[in-house]
């Protein structure tokens, strides 16, 4: 190319050319990154495997815990005695969010004992710090608890405590009171996990 | 019969030219010790992982329930025949992997590798690091046995602790609402392609950036600014057949202590492969503890320090961004370092001090990160958290106030010519 044809070029013709070209090519990429960012979202068998389950606690004796699974999640159903739930009362002092304001729970679970019935409680047995499965460990003043234990939960793996609603106690790694996941009575004896009133 | 043969490739392929520029005409300095067998170990363990990975992809079969914790303890460990070896080869493989790197990585901050003109050989080494991490991490995944579901599952919860749109990020890890066997097949294939496919490229980045520049030595002398009259370094050796033969020496003595782990110890006390992940997952039976494998456990420790939380967001996630700094604070190194010399045998008290004081800080954050073990008997968990604290500052500050000690300090006059120690 001589020094003449070099003076012809249209500069900012090239740099429009190759900014619009550029635009393009950025628009393109982030389209065909669309469907493969789009399929690692879970897939429609994923989200069947996530619909709703029934718990039969019929057999559920008091002070006892059965655990079923929802969402691949452990979720217990422990049929409180009726001290158990007098004894909720009395836990405020050690509790680190007592109210249980800055916790998840349905807003029907959002009162004292965390649950629609007193003495069903319904939790999504995942602990809050790292997703741990914490222990049901409902017996009193236990030997490696302490005198002061009133039953609850205990995260073996990094010592989060939790009273018999799911509540955390106050100087565990974990900050906030176990979930409740969504649920609702089919009957008396039926739970279903993952339909409530405000979700049917 | 090659006299003939190679001109006629040399026209159409630079074979000739890339031998002499990377191995028979590549200079490097005549006084590399002990810590210059770690670079081509490195490439050994990287070589073992793809040919031992191959092999096991062969028998693996990434499905939930059974499927994959059997493929790989009953078909792999038990019914193929050599699959024990080959799949104690990469397992041991994983550990000798990072064991290396992190005396390759010990050997720059010695010798202050990663000064200029070096800098990018330094951030490629890094982008290896954390492509290595993540290839660590989606691998222990696959054998789907208690840690291997537990610890991915503490894992993927730490991008979930990230406010907004950290449980929406969690989900799209796990392609579904918890692990599950869409998680396991996308980390098989991101462990055996994606990942190894960008390692592969930095690997050769990182060649590339060093044989352009140079390689550094112990004395931190650049051996390129004293040349005889043929451009040759007064202080160069060609690196075939000079470190070639030698580093076939640190290769033996490697696979003495390699193989002898894994024939006669492989799970090499619970450290390479974790007891917990002989049982199948069980999602709703957490493990009694979960820890990450020891190359992971002082980044682990750093993540159990934060215990308070900050501005109304989670103490999980302050320690999440502790760890993630620690890893980005490494990157940094070329710009906090301002010493007047490269390595540590010219540099002063000060640096000697904090380099000594962040070692020590390392170990102690790798023992603790471990699950309690006799090491670490004697402290009770507050003890353990205030020991963790302390340390993690210690590890911040060498990097942090580096660029002030490494300018207070009085030097030692580096030498002209490299020296024998």
């Amino acid at each position: 190319m001589s020094e003449q044809d070099d003076k012809k070029i249209d500069k900012s013709r090239r740099r429009f050319l190759i900014g619009a070209t550029s635009a393009m090519g950025v628009a393109g990429t982030i389209g065909a990154a669309v469907p493969f960012v789009g399929s690692w979202t879970p897939s429609q068998k994923a989200k069947a495997a996530g619909a709703p389950v029934r718990i039969d606690i019929s057999t559920l004796k008091e002070g006892e815990q059965i655990i079923a699974e929802w969402r691949g999640k452990p979720i217990w159903v422990i049929r409180r005695t009726q001290q158990m739930i007098s004894d909720l009362d009395q836990m405020v002092d050690v509790l680190l969010d007592p109210e249980s304001s800055n916790s998840d729970q349905p807003e029907y679970a959002d009162n004292l004992h965390r649950s629609l019935r007193p003495d069903i409680l319904v939790l999504t047995g995942v602990c809050t710090h790292l997703g741990c499965s914490p222990t049901y460990r409902p017996e009193k003043a236990p030997k490696d608890l302490g005198d002061k234990w009133m039953g609850g939960f205990l995260c073996a793996c990094h010592n989060s405590r939790f009273d018999l609603a799911g509540r955390v106690f106050k100087g565990a790694p974990a900050s906030k009171n176990l979930a409740v996941p969504p649920y609702s009575f089919e009957n008396e004896t039926t739970i279903v996990v993952g339909i409530d009133k405000e979700t049917a | 019969m090659l006299k003939k043969v190679m001109p006629w490739v040399d026209e159409r392929l630079p074979v000739t030219d890339s031998w002499n520029r990377h191995l028979g005409k590549y200079y490097a300095p005549k006084n590399f010790n002990f810590w210059y067998f770690f670079g081509s170990l490195a490439l050994l363990v990287l070589v073992n992982q793809l040919i031992t990975g191959v092999w096991l992809t062969m028998n693996y079969n990434p499905t939930e329930g059974l499927g994959a914790f059997a493929s790989v303890e009953t078909n792999i460990m038990r019914d193929v025949k050599y699959g024990w070896l080959i799949r104690y080869l990469h397992s041991t493989g994983a550990s000798a992997f990072f064991a290396v790197i992190y005396m390759h990585m010990f050997r720059g901050l010695l010798y202050g590798s990663y000064r200029k003109p070096r800098e990018l050989v330094w951030l490629v080494g890094m982008f290896i690091f954390v492509c290595l991490m993540a290839e660590a991490f989606f691998g222990y995944l696959l054998p789907w046995g208690q840690m291997s579901y537990w610890g991915a599952q503490v894992i993927i919860s730490l991008f979930s602790t990230i406010p907004y749109f950290g449980e929406d990020l969690a989900q799209l890890i796990r392609g579904d609402y918890v692990i599950s066997g869409i998680t396991l097949n996308r980390f098989f294939a991101l462990h055996v392609i994606a990942i190894p496919i960008v390692l592969l490229g930095l690997v050769v980045l990182h060649i590339l950036a060093l044989h352009e520049v140079g390689s550094n030595n112990p004395d931190g002398v650049e051996i390129k600014q004293r040349k005889n009259e043929k451009g040759i370094p007064l202080d160069g050796i060609p690196f075939h057949p000079y470190y070639t033969v030698k580093d076939i020496v640190g290769v033996i003595v490697f696979l003495i202590l390699f193989l002898g782990i894994v024939f006669f110890n492989p799970e090499f006390g619970g450290l390479f492969l974790e007891a917990p992940n002989f049982e199948p997952n069980n999602p709703l039976k957490t493990p009694e503890h979960i820890a990450p494998v020891w190359y992971f456990t002082p980044f682990y420790s750093m993540l159990r320090a934060v215990t308070a939380p900050l501005f109304g967001i989670d103490a999980n996630f302050w320690g999440f961004m502790v760890m993630v700094a620690a890893i980005v604070v490494l990157f940094l190194l070329p710009w906090l370092d301002r010493s007047p010399v490269k390595s540590i045998r010219y540099k002063g008290f000060l640096s000697k001090l904090f380099l000594a004081l962040f070692v020590v800080s390392f170990a102690v954050l790798g023992v603790l990160g471990l699950p309690p073990n006799k090491l670490t008997a004697w402290m009770n968990l507050d003890t353990r958290t205030l020991v963790t604290q302390i340390s993690t500052v210690i590890y911040f500050s060498f990097f942090i106030l580096m660029p002030f000690y490494t300018r207070m300090e009085k030097t030692k006059p580096i030498p002209d010519r490299v020296t024998y120690k």
